[in-house]
């Protein structure tokens, strides 16, 4: 992804993590540098402990890294304050979570309307807002459905419209589709793929799956803590 | 919306838990109150004491009696305005559970001191003409069913055989702080029998009532009493009414001490009860704590759902309690008869119960709020409840 000609949004320099672990370093990740342009969808491909989600969770700036930096459309999150990087999140980020995180105890339409109580915004505009965004995922008639009350695919769909509600620049999606049918992850991904295109939201998604990364635009291979191999895919 | 919402349903998530939790709260809250109402019947004599009354007794021991001589000697101090006095009869009524304090007094002197038992004017005049007529309190006469011309047996303990009075009047209290469980007559009934059977005994008080001019010179005038019988055969000690009854009081302090202990373990015993419960709901959610804050809310929203949830159980089950204090209270009152002769539950009751409640779920939140606004984000999404 190096190279591209227009400034990138995401701009990973020299990122190096490690954890500890019953008094031992375990490092993580190692010296990664990476661009990211704007409306791209990139796939992070690699074994368990390759460090992919580690990658993914510095770029949402939930950690942060040991070493290097990471700008976001020029920000440098890694300098952020917790109370700066919080306010950062809820504006530029949008989390697609493995087991989706919806609050339980709130209906479909008040978890969509959930991140948007951060912004400035009245209750009427917050809810117009909300329903919008759940017709868009396909949920216009579920939105009073409680999660418990939604299939798998339906949940994601709700947390999908959580991630979208605040029109944030980039979506960081972690094993989307790890707890989905075959059926129910093609529709997820069918939707993520029409919010790149349609919306222009760039995307990075975490997979272990091929068949799912082969919906993004290009892949990246982690191993042990380092980017091996880059991919372009077909579009 | 959503911190309200939020906090409201998921109190309500874990409905049987919750149930049990806040049964438990009105448990030590009903309790709480309960236990606080017996401590402060124990000191109602105290509270409604006069500033203005002393009460004069022998300084060996309320046991031992004064002489009525006495009587018109303090009548002389300066800034005395008037003086009155009584004995403590301790008879029975029926069989000795039956308990109610009963005093010979002498009517017009005595009840001029108290205006705060209120007598009909013709039922006053009745009990005072008639020297084995009794007044009984209001309290009194509705536990045993007293009625006006109603002949009531009591059997002496200190002043040995039956003695039978017939109840010529009932008083009320000026308020509901005033005793009315209480049971008068007159002195010289007392006096008089006493004289036959025992002559040494005679002529005596257990108790001289003094009613200052000013209420201000209570402790100048207590010690020109006191000095008065200085190095005679019966020494006096005269005090406040308010330190009076305190000092009776005082006799059964350990009780009282340990009442109020009780009371706060209860509270300290759902406090660890609260603390567990709100520890399990914040260990349970920390995954949705730490999604909260991903999405961008701060550690202080995640720490407020926490206290909000801890503070509703606490103070639903606190209301529930107090509720339920005062018809317990007064199921407690009418089953212990005229044992306190002031059973009510006050309203500093109210307030101190009402308190425990906020600091049981204050406390039992400090932890697990400071758990989840720390909370990691990426180990607490790995966390998955």
């Amino acid at each position: 992804m190096s190279g591209v000609a227009a400034p990138p949004l995401v701009r990973v320099a020299g990122v190096s993590k490690s954890y500890r672990r019953g008094g031992q370093v375990v490092p993580v990740l190692a010296d990664i540098t990476l661009d990211i342009p704007g409306g791209a969808f990139l796939g992070l491909m690699g074994p368990s402990g390759s460090g992919k989600s580690t990658l993914l969770n510095l770029i949402a700036g939930i950690d942060k890294p040991d070493a290097g930096s990471i700008a976001v459309a020029g920000v440098d999150i890694t300098r952020l304050p917790e109370a700066e990087l919080a306010d950062w999140r809820a504006a530029n980020v949008g989390f697609i979570f493995q087991f989706y995180n919806l609050m339980p105890v709130l209906s479909a339409l008040e978890n969509v309307e959930l991140p948007l109580t951060l912004a400035r915004m009245d209750r009427r505009e917050r809810r117009e807002r909300a329903q919008a965004t759940l017709e868009l995922v396909g949920l216009g008639d579920r939105m009073e459905h409680f999660p418990s009350e939604l299939s798998g695919g339906q949940q994601q769909r709700v947390a999908i419209a959580r991630a979208i509600v605040t029109d944030p620049r980039i979506l960081v999606a972690d094993e989307p589709t790890g707890d989905l049918d075959r059926h129910s992850a093609e529709e997820i991904l069918a939707l993520m793929d029409r919010l790149n295109v349609d919306l222009g939201k760039t995307i990075v998604m975490v997979t272990h799956d091929r068949r799912a990364a082969e919906r993004a635009h290009s892949i990246m291979h982690l191993e042990k803590g380092e980017l091996f191999a880059h991919e372009e895919l077909p579009r | 919306m959503p911190f309200l919402v939020l906090v409201l349903r998921n109190a309500l998530r874990h409905k049987l838990r919750t149930a049990l939790t806040v049964v438990g709260i009105v448990v030590a809250i009903l309790s709480f109150g309960l236990l606080q109402t017996i401590v402060a019947a124990w000191y109602a004599g105290a509270d409604k004491a006069a500033p203005d009354r002393l009460v004069t007794r022998n300084a060996i021991s309320l046991t031992f009696p004064l002489p009525l001589a006495y009587r018109d000697k303090v009548r002389a101090v300066a800034g005395v305005k008037a003086v009155s006095y009584a004995n403590w009869f301790g008879g029975i009524y029926q069989k000795p559970a039956n308990f109610f304090p009963q005093f010979a007094i002498e009517p017009e002197s005595y009840l001029a001191m108290y205006p705060e038992y209120r007598v009909p004017e013709e039922e006053l005049r009745a009990f005072v003409r008639d020297r084995k007529g009794a007044l009984v309190g209001r309290k009194l006469a509705d536990t045993y069913g007293f009625r006006v011309g109603d002949t009531v047996p009591l059997r002496g303990t200190i002043y040995p055989g039956t003695w039978e009075f017939t109840v010529r009047g009932i008083y009320d209290g000026e308020d509901a702080k005033t005793d009315t469980s209480q049971f008068f007559f007159h002195w010289d009934y007392l006096n008089e029998t006493v004289k036959k059977r025992s002559r040494g005994r005679a002529d005596q008080v257990g108790v001289l009532i003094v009613q200052l001019e000013d209420a201000d010179r209570a402790a100048a005038v207590s010690e020109a009493i006191d000095a008065q019988f200085a190095s005679s055969l019966a020494e006096t000690l005269t005090e406040t009414e308010r330190a009076f009854q305190i000092g009776f009081v005082k006799q059964t302090e350990a009780i009282v001490v340990a009442i109020r202990v009780v009371s706060y373990v209860v509270i300290v015993i759902i406090l660890a009860v609260m603390a567990n419960t709100m520890a399990m709901t914040a260990r349970e959610r920390l995954s949705e704590y730490a999604t909260l804050k991903a999405l961008g809310f701060p550690p202080v929203f995640v720490a407020g759902l926490v206290l909000g949830e801890s503070l509703a159980i606490a103070v639903a089950g606190g209301a529930i309690g107090i509720a339920l204090t005062f018809p317990a209270a007064d199921a407690f009152a009418a089953r212990v008869g005229t044992l306190f002769p002031v059973f009510q539950v006050a309203q500093g009751t109210v307030g101190l119960q009402l308190a425990a409640a906020a600091l049981v779920g204050l406390v039992a939140a400090a932890l697990p709020m400071r758990r989840a606004a720390r909370v990691n984000i990426v180990e607490g999404l790995r966390a998955i409840g």
